[in-house]
């Protein structure tokens, strides 16, 4: 496959906090606003300024959400990693860097087209300041980059015009900048490049949005109050949204009060415990974090399970293990947050695959833990977090209303001739739960010590069980009521591809390049843990089954060969943890490495790698 | 004799607060303590403090962590949700309790394992956040079902019950409160019914963190010769340095204190703490004074107890938070969702 119109792929490489992450929205914005499809994907150090950084902007005509796994024009801003940015372009590419000094002819290709434009002089002569000039030389490539390719000056205005409404000079210097470089580059290459956009009408209903955003969109829909966390990377960027939709939508007009509470807790253990006991007197209350914030909650998941507590944590994860790579994604929280907490505990965790699934499955987990009074999980990744992605319009039923769960109200309670808080009276496992302040009759001691179905301390062996196994059996609600996995068997294959979360983009893509090699294959999404009917039939119908996902430990499979039938001989791994979001030419590849060992196809890209 | 269930006899000459109720009504489950033990005493005083402030019993949240000290919020006001958590955490439950529903009274019991040790972030930082609560540590210096380890209240130079001197000293949670700036920061003795029982009643009805440190020996580990959390250690060392007496909104100051003795605090509702000095020179209203007087007694060994320090509370967490006077729990879903217009209006930034 070549580069062509509308399908090519730009990554820009810069210096961390230079300003440069306003260009690179600036040019997907303004592509995404041509009604060309478009993805956006931002390889960020854990650092505020200095370090190398990365963005990688894909025109898609057809609409892919992943990574292609090559690179068509590189835009070389860091002399740091000029080497290896100049070494990634593939043949017939180009390279775009700037000439203010000059690189060394080693590095020089012979296969690819170098477009060399004085960024830095040009923003020296025309612009006064340290700061201003450097942020500048970046705007300055959205302006060489809009004349390569085509893009619509007047669109980059009208975005910047929104920007910076409040702020109108600055609209004004940023235009300057992105005029320099588009007048300097018509004037010195021939433009377009062969490679430039068409503009298309295939965005309206669209919208590009991070999946951090959406879910902070989603809490609010749920109608959430309490909102307490820890800052960490990346979740961070869940809460703000949060506060900030809050504070557009959530704040009396009349009295200026204020209907939601967000804490910022000292650590993460004080974060989930706020959320447990403000959900526990019936509030719909959440946290975000990632996974060293999930180790540090352990011991109050454990509480949460056993007491049977509502709680909605959302696990933005990114490469462990310990400090990690704290801007780099992964899926490698699969197993701890399955199990997390000593002793016999399990969670119901929810897997959405984009931005708008973070959206409506944040507002499913306040449903479910409150329907089961267990915590749920909701596991989300850098590359679903913090990436703006194209995605459908979210939409809102106004019929909506939440389901509270059984919960008592005095009415209710007055009708009882006795309460007991752990008390299987429907035989779905669930019992029947009571908010302090309401009714005498109804208080109960809540405790994570052992106790009986009624609610009382015990150290009886049979009464110590009798809670646990119900606890089994509301397990086993839960597989009816989470989301059900998405399953593709239009192909009809023996071969079926199965994963979670973020790998679904790559996946379809690479399902349409492997159906033109000749290679269907079927495909199960898999969006809940514990684990629907459905994913047992897709596993014991199919022979050969790739499970692929974004860790080393094969995580994900390891959980299917736990809590399923499936026979362990029919899977296959396929593994991508390096803390880039996978690529379709990954799976491609694993795919037909299996399937087709020999002769070797033409590779996806000619210079992947 | 906790195989015994609690016998619920009412008999009718049982007095009755303004609810009608008795202060049988008021207590819990049968305490699994040690006979003797200083929390079961503490327990009683929070049974006569509910009592005589007429609280509805559901109104009462209660709150703990693990240990000797936390087990004891099943042992009063069985009409009130307890809630018994994580070692170290209640702070974060309570905080997030009270959150959601600013209405209610929060009393939290830990012990100074719970609080001085384990619990140590949590507590600073509950204290920071001036959460609206009642805090009692039940202190006695010592890891009781652990079975006899020094806590981190422990004194230099007391001695375990194996023989073994403590040399690390000790964290004090009444100067750290004070330090933290706390509003409301009382010590008392577990022995101290007549101190005790107003403190508490003040403490609820402070509109903010409240903590009372309340000396309480633990007769199986710690109440030995050479031990400084002893009942006869504590009796001898404890030093009533300022009386308060809680008196409700409803009822009116009688004239019991002479002019000029007595020191009126107006709490948030108006309600008043009257504070009485029992030593010259200590002022209650003084942080640093305070702070300072109470050190250079603690140098020579004596522990003062009272309301030690208070101010009317400002910044409460809901205060400053603006939430509504209704509780976040009760506002109705229509308030809180924007709906599908909303949305609409929301999404116009990402297109």
């Amino acid at each position: 496959m070549t580069a062509q119109i509308n399908d090519f792929v730009i990554k820009i490489a810069t210096v961390n906090g230079t300003g440069s992450a306003s260009a690179n929205s600036l040019l997907m914005k303004s592509i995404f606003r041509s009604g060309i499809p478009v993805m956006g994907k931002n390889y960020s150090p854990s650092n505020i300024q200095g370090l190398p950084t990365w963005y990688e902007i894909r025109v898609t005509r057809d609409g892919h959400v992943a990574r292609s796994g090559r690179v068509d024009i590189m835009v070389a801003m860091n002399a740091e990693t000029y080497a290896r940015d100049v070494r990634e372009v593939a043949p017939g590419g180009y390279l775009v860097y700037d000439s203010t000094w000059p690189r060394p002819a080693l590095l020089k290709r012979e296969d690819i087209t170098v477009v060399g434009v004085p960024l830095a002089r040009l923003c020296n002569e025309n612009f006064d300041g340290v700061r201003t000039r450097i942020l500048m030389k970046n705007i300055c490539y959205a302006g060489v980059l809009a004349a390569l390719l085509d893009l619509d000056v007047e669109r980059i205005r009208e975005l910047l015009a929104q920007t910076y409404a409040k702020k109108p000079q600055l609209v004004d210097s940023n235009m300057k900048a992105i005029q320099l470089g588009y007048d300097y580059a018509r004037q010195n290459f021939s433009c377009p490049l062969p490679l430039h956009v068409e503009k298309m009408d295939e965005t309206s209903g669209y919208i590009m949005i991070d999946g951090n955003t959406a879910a902070a969109l989603g809490c609010v829909y749920a109608g959430a109050t309490v909102a307490a966390w820890y800052p960490i990377t990346p979740s961070t960027s869940l809460m703000d949204a949060f506060k900030s939709f809050c504070d557009r939508v959530r704040v009396d007009s009349e009295t200026g009060r204020r209907n939601f509470a967000f804490i910022q807790a000292e650590d993460e253990l004080a974060a989930i415990g706020m959320v447990i006991g403000a959900a526990w007197n019936g509030t719909r209350a959440f946290t975000a974090t990632s996974g060293p914030g999930i180790s540090l909650m352990n011991e109050f998941l454990g509480l949460a399970y056993y007491a049977e507590v509502p709680a909605v944590i959302f696990d933005v994860q990114r490469v462990g293990p310990s400090t990690g790579m704290p801007t780099r994604t992964q899926q490698c929280d699969i197993m701890e947050c399955a199990y997390a907490s000593h002793g016999d505990t399990r969670h119901v965790c929810l897997y959405p695959a984009n931005p708008e699934e973070c959206f409506y499955m944040a507002a499913q987990a306040f449903d479910l833990t409150e329907r089961l009074q267990t915590p749920v999980m909701v596991l989300s990744d850098i590359d679903i977090g913090m990436n703006d992605w194209m995605c459908r319009d979210l939409k809102w039923d106004d019929t909506y209303r939440p389901d509270r769960g059984k919960m008592l109200d005095k009415e209710e309670i007055l009708k009882l001739e006795k309460f007991y808080r752990y008390l299987d009276k429907d035989g779905d496992g669930i019992g029947y739960r009571t908010l302090p302040g309401v009714h005498p009759k109804a208080a109960y001691f809540t405790r994570g010590s052992g106790h009986t179905q009624y609610g009382t301390y015990t150290e009886d062996s049979a009464e110590y069980q009798i809670v646990l196994d119900r606890l089994m059996k509301k397990w086993d609600t839960a597989k009816k009521l989470v989301p059900r996995a998405v399953i593709d068997a239009t192909a009809g294959s023996n071969i079926g591809l199965v994963s979670i979360g973020s790998c679904d983009g790559a996946i379809h893509e690479a399902m349409s390049v492997l159906q033109a090699e000749g290679v269907a294959v079927d495909y199960m999404r898999v969006r809940a843990f514990p684990f629907s009917e459905d994913v047992e039939r897709f596993l014991s119908a199919h022979e050969l089954l790739f499970v692929i996902e974004q860790n080393r430990d094969a995580q994900f499979k390891s959980l299917l060969t736990l809590e399923t039938k499936v026979e362990k001989s029919k899977l296959r791994s396929l593994l991508s943890y390096d803390g880039l979001p996978i690529s379709s030419q990954f799976i491609v590849d694993g795919v037909l490495a299996e399937v087709r060992p020999t002769p070797k196809v033409q590779p996806l890209g000619a210079a992947h790698g | 004799m906790t195989f015994i269930a609690k016998p619920k006899i009412r008999h009718p000459s049982l007095p009755k607060n303004g609810l009608g109720f008795t202060r049988r009504d008021y207590e819990g489950a049968l305490s699994t303590l040690c006979a003797g033990c200083g929390h079961d005493s503490i327990t009683a005083s929070i049974v006569e403090a509910a009592w005589e402030l007429s609280l509805e019993p559901q109104n009462l949240v209660k709150l703990s962590g693990i240990g000797c000290s936390s087990k004891t919020t099943a042992y009063f006001v069985s009409g009130g949700h307890g809630f018994n958590s994580v070692h170290g955490r209640m702070p974060s439950i309570a905080m997030g309790a009270n959150a959601a529903n600013r209405n209610l009274k929060y009393i939290g019991v830990s012990g100074d394992g719970d609080t001085l040790s384990i619990g140590l972030g949590q507590f600073c930082h509950a204290i920071r956040r001036n959460l609206n609560m009642l805090y009692i540590i039940e202190n006695n210096g010592v890891y009781g079902l652990t079975k006899g380890q020094f806590s981190a209240s422990a004194d230099v130079g007391t001695k375990a019950k194996k023989g073994e001197t403590n040399f690390q000293p000790p964290i004090d949670p009444v100067l750290l409160a004070m330090t933290l700036g706390a509003s409301f920061v009382a010590r008392s003795f577990s022995g101290d019914k007549d101190q005790l029982v107003p403190l508490i009643e003040a403490g609820l009805n402070h509109d903010g963190f409240a903590l009372i440190d309340v000396l309480s020996p633990c007769v199986t580990f710690n109440d030995h010769e050479g031990s400084t959390k002893s009942y006869a250690y504590t009796r001898e060392h404890y030093e009533p340095a300022v009386h308060a007496d809680f008196v409700p909104l409803e009822r009116e100051i009688t004239a019991s204190y002479g002019p000029g003795e007595a020191l009126p605090v107006v709490m948030h509702d108006g309600s008043r703490i009257v504070l009485r000095k029992c030593e010259d020179g200590y002022d209650p209203t003084n942080r640093s004074a305070a702070q300072v007087y109470i050190q250079e007694r603690m140098k020579e060994g004596e522990y003062l107890t009272g309301l030690l320090f208070v101010e009317p509370s400002q910044n409460e967490f809901h205060s400053l938070n603006q939430t509504p006077d209704a509780a976040l729990n009760s506002i109705p879903y229509e308030k809180l969702s924007p709906g599908s217009a909303g949305l609409e209006k929301i999404l116009a930034r990402y297109r």
